[in-house]
């Protein structure tokens, strides 16, 4: 295990953003006071002209992305998931969800990962709120690959799409050549007849190695990442609860609006089977190392692993 | 005119506002900024932003007898199905370059369209306007604050300052003043204008245009309901449409004062 290469997705952000300003000169950066954290740092030193820092404002920064994106840019607004999805939600959903405008948001620092910094930075409602703006595409990347890949893909898509990265290291899970982003595709990950696990964003490579352990007690686990929350990849979801029958999902996010809620919605109309939902229980998280707040919430493969055992009554 | 053919037809709607704006939206769209309403997207126009969102039959008026779309669709405003939203929307009418409704926004927007175009070098300027109320949103000041911070020379706020909201009197609900001193302070030229003077708008504009270095804000004493006797000064005419009689009244008393101009 200790030989698995980690990287954090808000380092893949700054460094995507790079590549895409070297290819296409509409790439235009903003930051609101937190460019050293939200990893667009890296992008001021090559393009300072790119670089626009927005002062501690973001619901300002948010419209003049909407703004600019009238006048042949393509923005990248980029704060915490909480000032992105939380403070500003109301300038997203009115000035760039509204009119559809091409703005593309980088929100770091999402979900309980954000560890020391305590409760108040650490958003696990950003899937809820964006979700719910008509035309708004949401990603929450599983590692650096597909962090990188997703930045180029939202640059691709014309309208707005919020991305959602991590502070913390996260092990590299897609460096295969057959890896490929698919906007609103699903990845079915692991084959499995017994129970599929449907994660996103860090709890991808925890299903994967829920499902390892289960394997060794003989259960057939399926994983799918999901990295588009939305648009969600309906026909995958169907095709596993007809597999399997058996549905867990795993979130970094709370259990009320995110990923479970979007999975549940899909299959309750569709193809109803059990769901069980892993994610923050409609409570808010504390200060702590990343690594041990994320065991302590649940939100690790023993408890997907426990949770798929209950399920199959094992 | 427009401003009361479209409330009252809508039964619903901002006449208040919309009319201690009508001088400056005319001004505007028939002499200062750069446009073509046969090509609404032209890229090198100049940009509106109504900050003040609420004040669409002033804004709808003035591009539809402009020529942006039929003067005719007017009595559509507000209804169902009809493109003209209750506020600007940029996607279903031709001409309004910025959705806004939501008080703040508009002038941050106007922010980012002033920098973009700075950057890209061209001549074009970016014109926002806003009430005075409207000031007491926070965003306000993020956004004046940006402005000069970005030395937006291309960038004038316009601030229409009729002294209501809907609640009262500005000072009343809660106190922007003073506004000049502050908009100074945040870096800006001010020019104070009556906001019903054509004379006095030209000036403004024109001296807007040759400041360099810091954006420039006109700030507007202006009349609530302007032009109409019984809405002048009025609060309650905010968010409030014509009936029958008031709409009568209303058309007569802006058709006299029309010829009365035209006489002058």
């Amino acid at each position: 295990m200790s030989e698995i290469r980690k990287v954090a997705t808000r380092d893949s952000y700054g460094a995507a953003l790079v590549e895409l300003g070297r290819e296409h000169p509409d790439v235009i950066v903003l930051d609101a006071d937190l460019a050293g954290a939200t990893k667009t740092g890296v992008f001021k030193k090559e393009f300072p002209d790119r670089h626009i820092n927005c002062g501690i404002a973001e619901a300002n920064m948010m419209c003049v992305a909407g703004g600019l994106s009238t006048v042949g840019y393509v923005p990248f607004a980029s704060t915490f998931a909480m000032f992105a999805a939380g403070r500003a939600f109301e300038q997203v959903r009115n000035t760039i969800g509204y009119p559809h405008l091409n703005v593309k948001i980088g929100a770091t620092h999402g979900g309980i990962s954000v560890g020391e910094d305590g409760a108040s930075h650490q958003c696990n409602e950003d899937f809820a709120t964006m979700r719910s703006i008509p035309g708004m595409v949401v990603i929450c990347p599983s590692d650096d690959i597909e962090a990188r890949a997703a930045v180029k893909a939202a640059y691709e898509h014309v309208g707005p799409v919020y991305m959602r990265f991590g502070r913390m290291a996260v092990p590299v899970i897609n460096d295969n050549p057959g890896y490929k982003f698919e906007l609103g595709k699903g990845i079915a990950l692991r084959d499995g007849a017994d129970i599929t696990i449907v994660a996103t964003g860090l709890m991808v490579a925890e299903a994967l190695e829920a499902a390892e352990s289960l394997a060794g007690e003989g259960i057939d686990a399926q994983v799918i990442n999901i990295h588009t929350i939305k648009p969600i990849d309906e026909e995958l979801l169907i095709s596993a609860a007809k597999k399997t029958g058996k549905i867990i999902t795993a979130e970094e996010h709370s259990i009320i609006g995110g990923l479970g809620e979007a999975v549940c919605s899909v299959l309750s109309e569709n193809y109803p089977v059990p769901v069980k939902r892993i994610g923050i229980n409609d409570e808010f998280g504390h200060s702590g190392p990343a690594a041990a707040l994320l065991k302590q919430f649940g939100l690790c493969s023993e408890n997907i692993a426990k949770t798929a055992k209950e399920m199959l009554g094992r | 005119m427009g401003i009361i053919e479209s409330t009252y037809h809508a039964k619903a709607g901002h006449p208040g506002g919309s009319l201690s704006s009508a001088e400056v939206l005319t001004y505007l769209y028939f002499r200062e900024m750069n446009i073509d309403p046969e090509n609404p997207k032209m890229d090198n126009r100049d940009r509106f932003v109504l900050s003040k969102g609420h004040c669409t039959p002033g804004l709808y008026s003035v591009l539809a007898y402009r020529g942006f779309f039929p003067v005719e669709d007017l009595k559509t405003f507000r209804h169902i199905d009809s493109y003209l939203q209750g506020h600007p929307s940029m996607t279903s009418v031709p001409g309004v370059d910025m959705s806004t409704g939501s008080l703040g926004q508009g002038i941050s927007t106007a922010c980012g369209m002033a920098l973009g175009l700075k950057k890209r070098g061209g001549p074009e300027r970016v014109y926002a306007l806003l009430g005075d109320g409207e000031l007491q949103e926070g965003q306000v000041w993020e956004a004046l604050m940006f402005g000069a911070h970005y030395s937006l020379d291309n960038l004038c706020v316009i601030i229409d300052n009729n002294n209501l909201q809907i609640d009262g009197a500005i000072t009343d609900v809660m106190s922007p003043y003073p506004i000049r001193e502050k908009l100074e302070a945040f870096g800006y030229s001010v020019i104070e204008v009556d906001g019903h003077s054509f004379e006095e708008l030209e000036q403004a504009f024109n001296t807007a245009r040759n400041t360099k270095g810091k954006p420039t804000a006109i700030l507007m004493k202006t009349i609530k309901g302007k032009g109409v006797s019984f809405m002048e000064n009025k609060a309650a005419w905010h968010g409030k449409a014509p009936n029958d009689e008031e709409y009568m009244t209303a058309i007569r008393e802006l058709s006299q004062a029309a010829s009365s101009e035209v006489t002058k």
